[in-house]
């Protein structure tokens, strides 16, 4: 179902930026995130990621938010 | 009376707008049957008196935590709403200021940090956001106080324009429609604040950031609470204080029962503050000149750490290592907290998101992260014997932290959330919240401690008068003298721990211990039981069954840890 330019958010570099385009995820987590500002259709960067599957950090209406891993492999970006 | 809410995200200066409306006068209660803590205070509205409350930050109302329960409990009680609005980040603020408004209460909009906007980039047509809110919207700048004047002024006209029920994806698409009437972003450059900021969240350059701010914290709340200790406490005390204190001694006959219970033992006309255990002795030295120093240095800097905006980065880094203790990241608050008191340490697990993370969490705090007022008499006692037996009882502690950390993670049913937190900007930290925030957790440890202090050294006195203590001592024997290598009247110290840790420590200062045994002792007397304090929240957070567990627990690694100590020191 991925195209080239669609990628999880887990997998984006650092620097990268792109659009949200799909949450895969219950409702509970897509309820927390939207509260966060990310949700679909929304331009993000992001910033980094911590060693050992830690949590990445990426920017959202200039605001900083941090997301677990697991989290972050279940959000599809669309990259620039 | 007219009762104000405070409400807003986290993150956007909502206590400072709150410090800046009520003054000093404020109080921190409870919402009723929960331990969500919120903050009171009053205001001039007109002719009238009106209470303000801060509601914990909420970023909606359709609740994801119990502070955002308790949020919209109180929003039904309130008559007005100070909606506090992150002017650098509207987009996402508006959607709760429109829930606010289909509710149908007044409302006036705090449109803060607004400073930040014009560096950043952001311009934003105030008028044109009034009309489509339908409410007073004000600039403000809290830290610097521009605009609450008007703020103020405003709070009367709050309004609540007549605003329909919206479906979430309503509600996000007016949101964006407001936005794109109202808000224009200029590219800008990037600020060093923000570097910083960027950097403070990557591997390597994060590592190192999150290094020096600890070592130096440390360093500063140590020379803080040695120089207070030093140069002011310790000098007033054997200067002024102790030739009151002998006059004393010698009005009350130089001994006897009520003698030793105010004055304690004098031994060659000289007090010994920390080993004679009279009120007017240790139970004065103890908190103020021992414990005191520290609990300002500790809470001065943990409240610059809060205000600037460091934990949350500091929860990034840590998140892979506390997930290995079946925690998240987000637990080094409540772990950070627990090194000044337990007690809020405990209550502020409930950021925490299931039961699992709360008990792996507060049974990790009881057990090995010390108080401040225990660490101040471990410096003060053990420290005397030499720095490296004070490493030895710190690395000891972090040790337990972490193997028994692994060992819940194994052992408690049921997964750790991810970690999912905003990370606010690098701001200065605004000084008048700082120094309120030391006064509020200062002036909490004296009404708090310092009446079980004295109250300890009563029991204390007495018991040993009726001899009780030879009682136990002589029962627990074996395990103390033979499993920790304590001479056994030290049991009397670790019954003490239950009341205070600090008085207990000091209680194992006339046993004239070798450094090793007054490692075990420290250590054993960390763990072993949480004080009395603690263990009335520990009940009341984790209920009867999971506190046994607990208590369990904290036995169990107390004894342990003492037993290898004891073989290996």
């Amino acid at each position: 179902m991925l195209d080239r330019k669609q990628i999880t958010l887990a997998r984006m570099q650092g620097g990268q930026s792109g659009t949200v385009i799909q949450i895969r995820g219950g409702h509970g987590m897509v309820n927390r995130l939207n509260a966060l500002g990310i949700m679909p259709g929304k331009r993000i960067t992001k910033i980094s990621t911590m060693l050992m599957r830690g949590p990445v950090t990426i920017e959202v209406d200039r605001v900083q938010v941090a997301i677990g891993f697991g989290m972050a492999n279940r959000i599809i970006v669309k990259l620039d | 009376m007219t009762k104000i809410l405070l409400m807003g995200n986290p993150n956007v200066g909502k206590s400072v707008i709150f410090s800046r409306l009520t003054g000093v006068h404020v109080v921190v209660s409870n919402y009723p049957g929960t331990t969500v803590s919120y903050t009171r205070g009053f205001m001039k509205l007109g002719e009238e008196t009106a209470e303000v409350i801060d509601v914990p930050g909420t970023y909606t109302l359709e609740p994801t935590s119990e502070a955002e329960k308790i949020a919209l409990q109180m929003l039904n009680t309130g008559d007005i709403v100070v909606n506090v609005v992150n002017a650098t980040n509207l987009e996402r603020n508006l959607y709760l200021t429109l829930q606010l408004l289909e509710r149908g209460i007044p409302v006036v909009v705090a449109l803060n940090i607004w400073d930040d906007t014009k560096h950043l980039g952001i311009n934003i047509d105030l008028d044109k956001l009034r009309e489509l809110l339908g409410v007073p919207v004000i600039p403000t700048v809290a830290v610097t106080s521009e605009g609450i004047k008007e703020l103020v002024e405003n709070i009367p006209r709050a309004t609540s324009p007549h605003t329909p029920a919206r479906t979430r994806n309503e509600r996000w698409a007016a949101v964006g429609s407001i936005i794109d009437q109202v808000q224009l972003i200029t590219h800008r450059h990037h600020t060093w604040r923000e570097r910083l900021a960027d950097a403070s969240v990557k591997p390597l350059s994060g590592g190192i950031i999150a290094l020096a701010v600890l070592v130096s914290s440390f360093m500063v709340v140590r020379f803080i609470g040695e120089s207070l200790i030093g140069y002011v406490l310790d000098p007033l005390f054997t200067n002024l204080w102790a030739p009151v204190v002998l006059k004393l001694s010698q009005l009350m006959g130089g001994g006897g029962f009520p003698h030793d219970i105010v004055v304690g033992k004098v031994i060659g006309g000289e007090v010994n503050f920390v080993e004679s255990f009279g009120l007017l002795t240790s139970g004065l030295y103890v908190p103020f000149a021992m414990v005191l120093p520290y609990i300002i240095s500790f809470y001065l800097v943990l409240g610059i750490l809060e205000d600037t905006g460091y934990l949350p980065r500091l929860a990034v880094l840590m998140d892979t290592i506390m997930h290995r203790l079946g925690l998240h990241g987000y637990a080094i608050i409540p772990t950070l907290l627990g090194l000044g008191c337990n007690v809020p340490a405990i209550l502020a697990t409930r950021i925490l998101e299931s039961k699992r993370e709360r008990f792996i969490a507060a049974t990790l705090i009881s057990i090995a992260v010390p108080c401040a007022a225990l660490q101040a008499m471990i410096f003060g006692l053990v420290g005397e014997q030499g720095g490296q037996y004070v490493a030895i009882v710190y690395g000891t502690l972090f040790v337990v932290w972490i193997i028994l950390g692994i060992i819940l993670n194994r052992l408690v049913r049921g997964f750790s959330p991810e970690l999912l937190i905003e990370i606010p900007p690098y701001r200065l930290p605004p000084w008048r919240t700082v120094l309120q925030k030391l006064w509020m957790r200062t002036y909490g440890f004296l009404v708090e401690a310092i009446p079980i202090i004295l109250g300890a050294v009563v029991v204390i006195n007495i018991l040993y008068f009726f001899g009780v203590f030879d009682a136990i001592a002589n029962f627990t024997a074996p395990v103390v003298t033979g499993l920790l290598g304590l001479p056994k009247e030290a049991v009397t110290a670790l019954a003490i721990g239950f009341l205070r840790k600090d008085v207990a420590l000091g209680m194992l200062a006339p046993l004239a211990l070798s450094a090793e045994q007054l490692v075990v002792g420290s250590v054993v007397l960390a763990m072993f039981f949480p004080c009395i304090a603690t263990f009335v929240v520990l009940l009341r957070e984790l209920g009867v069954v999971n506190m046994l567990k607990a208590a369990g627990v904290m036995i169990a690694t107390a004894l342990i840890t003492g037993g290898i100590l004891n073989l290996i020191l």
